[in-house]
């Protein structure tokens, strides 16, 4: 009996995602008494599927059918659910990406079994399985009691960062052909729209973030210049895209973007609950702020107490100055 | 077009969530309630769809009888029919929830024929259980596209289509963004797609609405379900992050500070 694990890749690109799902998966398989496998679906996953027994898998599902050109949550869906009646796994683990928690959604409708996303912690059982997950994005957390035929989880993003194993696993691919109806093409992606190459604010490794103390959509060209000099990129709070500041995809936090750089300059944001969640994952934070009992403030590592508009372009200048010496 | 928006009545969190003793519970006594704001989003998107292309926006709700005050708040930003599954338990678990809802939005067609897109929310803000649209669209083997940023009815979602296509054998193509861009999925209707906050940015009521949704007639419709699998066994607030704040200074003076630590991090590099 086996634990699967569900590996995103992008064309072939495994996702980091997908390692934090393996690292995860490790101990829980072994206290479950479960053998750990990966799946991993479609064009581009024998490429994906390379250096996944580094990282634990036994046995490695490689998943083709015509229609399986790229992502598509249907087909993925089926095709999980399928291999789980082929192989008798008991369990499926994603990481809980928008895919992730998509596709086991989807393997859960047609299991017909209960599936508990963004887990934080597992503790599997003979009988019940008990796990901790996140409501509220993270600011709430809530124990369950999951009693399934399969158990179906996702573990929140960013709750472990990726390892690899000890003692890496044999990773035997083995093929695997699903049968899928042709329907289910209707919704594998049809095209795509690349606007802006490089660093995202989800992979960036500094993001300088505004929020409604910036003040206007033209005040923060000096946090874009800060970002720029560091490589970074700029994210807001809601209050800014809802004022239509900055566009939605700028957004941190709970219905925006999540991000985990190795610090995040906040500036002008308070710091409520919807935003925090967003940053939380964020390895240092520098809030600035000229309220010194603002909720950023006190939950940031480091923070200067003064306006963001005299204190980000000082900043840069500083920057400027060290490297040109 | 006949759309179905389903929402969620959630607490409007305050800068901190408390838990009710049986930890059953988002202690609500000092907190205002809302619609998930994804879902807030979704009513806005077919409003604005009927807008257009004429139709008609039904609005689902599975929750308490207060939840009546979410299906009004729809009504004044458009939404002309309003249905409420009633539950008398705090929550319900998503596949009791899928199933309720399944079943009511099943009957709706039965009686006035099918709709031609189905929006849910990504996730209810508070729950986040990611999953219910799916399970309600898998129950109605329609297809479901989560995570949609952008919805463009008989046209493109690049936005260089016209939204005047047929409807009646028409496909809507969904926008989803990704690290980067977007991905398109052209999906035929009928649809179910899990809208995210991003899509537009929703209305506030006129006076005219807020009066007229006052009037607005909510239709209740009962349903059991049977209980799923996913029990809760209590809520808890997570462990305050202990972080004793360095403050690195006042002003523009404190920039030397600030670059030192930019130093140590690494991230001048």
């Amino acid at each position: 009996m086996s634990l699967l694990v569900v590996c995103e890749h992008d064309r072939g690109s495994l996702s980091d995602a997908s390692l934090e799902a393996l690292t995860f998966g490790r101990p829980l398989a072994a206290a479950a008494g479960l053998e750990l496998d990966a799946v991993v679906i479609g064009e581009g996953a024998e490429a994906a599927a390379e250096g996944l027994g580094a990282h634990g898998a036994v046995t490695i599902h490689v998943a083709s059918h015509p229609i399986l050109t790229d992502f598509g949550p249907e087909a993925w869906g089926e095709t999980v659910a399928q291999l789980v009646r082929g192989t008798g796994a008991t369990a499926v683990l994603a990481c809980g990406t928008e895919r992730g928690n998509e596709v086991v959604a989807q393997v859960a409708a047609r299991l017909d079994q209960p599936f508990v996303a963004n887990c934080r912690s597992i503790e599997p059982g003979s009988d019940a399985w008990t796990m901790t997950r996140v409501q509220w994005g993270g600011s709430l957390l809530e124990d369950v009691a999951l009693d399934a035929d399969v158990h179906l989880v996702t573990v929140a993003h960013h709750t472990v960062e990726a390892t690899a194993a000890e003692v890496p696993a044999a990773g035997y691919e083995s093929a695997f052909a699903p049968e899928l109806d042709e329907v289910l093409a209707r919704t594998v992606v049809a095209d795509r729209v690349v606007l802006t190459q490089g660093i995202t604010l989800s992979t960036a490794p500094v993001v300088v973030g505004g929020g409604r103390g910036v003040g206007s959509a033209e005040a923060f060209a000096p946090l874009e210049e800060l970002a720029a000099e560091l490589g970074g990129v700029v994210g807001c709070s809601r209050a800014v895209t809802n004022n239509g500041w900055r566009p939605h995809s700028d957004q941190v936090g709970q219905t925006g973007t999540r991000i985990a750089p190795e610090i995040y300059i906040a500036s002008g944001i308070s710091g409520a609950i919807q935003h925090w969640v967003g940053a939380m994952a964020a390895k240092n934070i520098l809030a600035i702020n000229t309220d010194a009992e603002a909720n950023m403030v006190t939950r940031a590592g480091h923070a200067v107490i003064g306006d963001l508009h005299q204190v980000i372009p000082a900043i840069t200048e500083e920057v400027r100055r060290r490297r040109g010496s | 077009m006949r759309i179905l928006v389903c929402v969620k009545r959630v607490p409007a969190p305050g800068a901190r969530i408390n838990v009710t003793a049986d930890g059953q519970a988002v202690d609500a006594a000092h907190l205002g309630f809302t619609t998930s704001p994804h879902e807030e989003c979704a009513v806005e998107e077919a409003v604005q769809i009927t807008e257009r292309l004429g139709g008609e926006v039904t609005v689902m709700t599975l929750g308490p009888a207060e939840a009546e005050e979410q299906l009004r708040y729809a009504a004044s930003v458009g939404a002309h029919r309003l249905v409420l599954l009633p539950i008398t338990e705090v929550d319900w678990d998503p596949q009791r929830t899928a199933t309720a809802l399944a079943s009511a939005i099943g009957d709706l067609e039965t009686a006035d024929g099918p709709f031609d897109l189905i929006l849910f929310g990504n996730e209810s803000a508070d729950a986040g259980g990611f999953q219910v649209g799916v399970r309600v669209a898998y129950a109605l083997g329609r297809p479901i596209v989560n995570g949609i940023k952008g919805i463009d009815v008989g046209g493109d979602a690049d936005g260089g289509g016209s939204e005047t296509g047929d409807v009646a054998d028409g496909t809507v193509a969904a926008r989803r963004e990704i690290d980067g861009g977007f991905e398109v999925y052209r999906v035929s209707l009928p649809a179910v797609l899990g809208v995210k906050e991003g899509i537009n940015l929703p209305r506030y009521p006129t006076m005219k609405g807020r009066l007229a949704s006052k009037k607005a007639e909510v239709a209740l419709d009962e349903r059991a379900a049977d209980v799923g699998g996913q029990g809760r066994v209590r809520l808890h607030r997570p462990e305050e992050q202990v972080s004793e704040t360095v403050i690195l200074g006042a002003g523009p003076e404190a920039a030397p500070a600030v670059v030192d630590l930019f130093e140590e991090l690494g991230v001048l590099a």
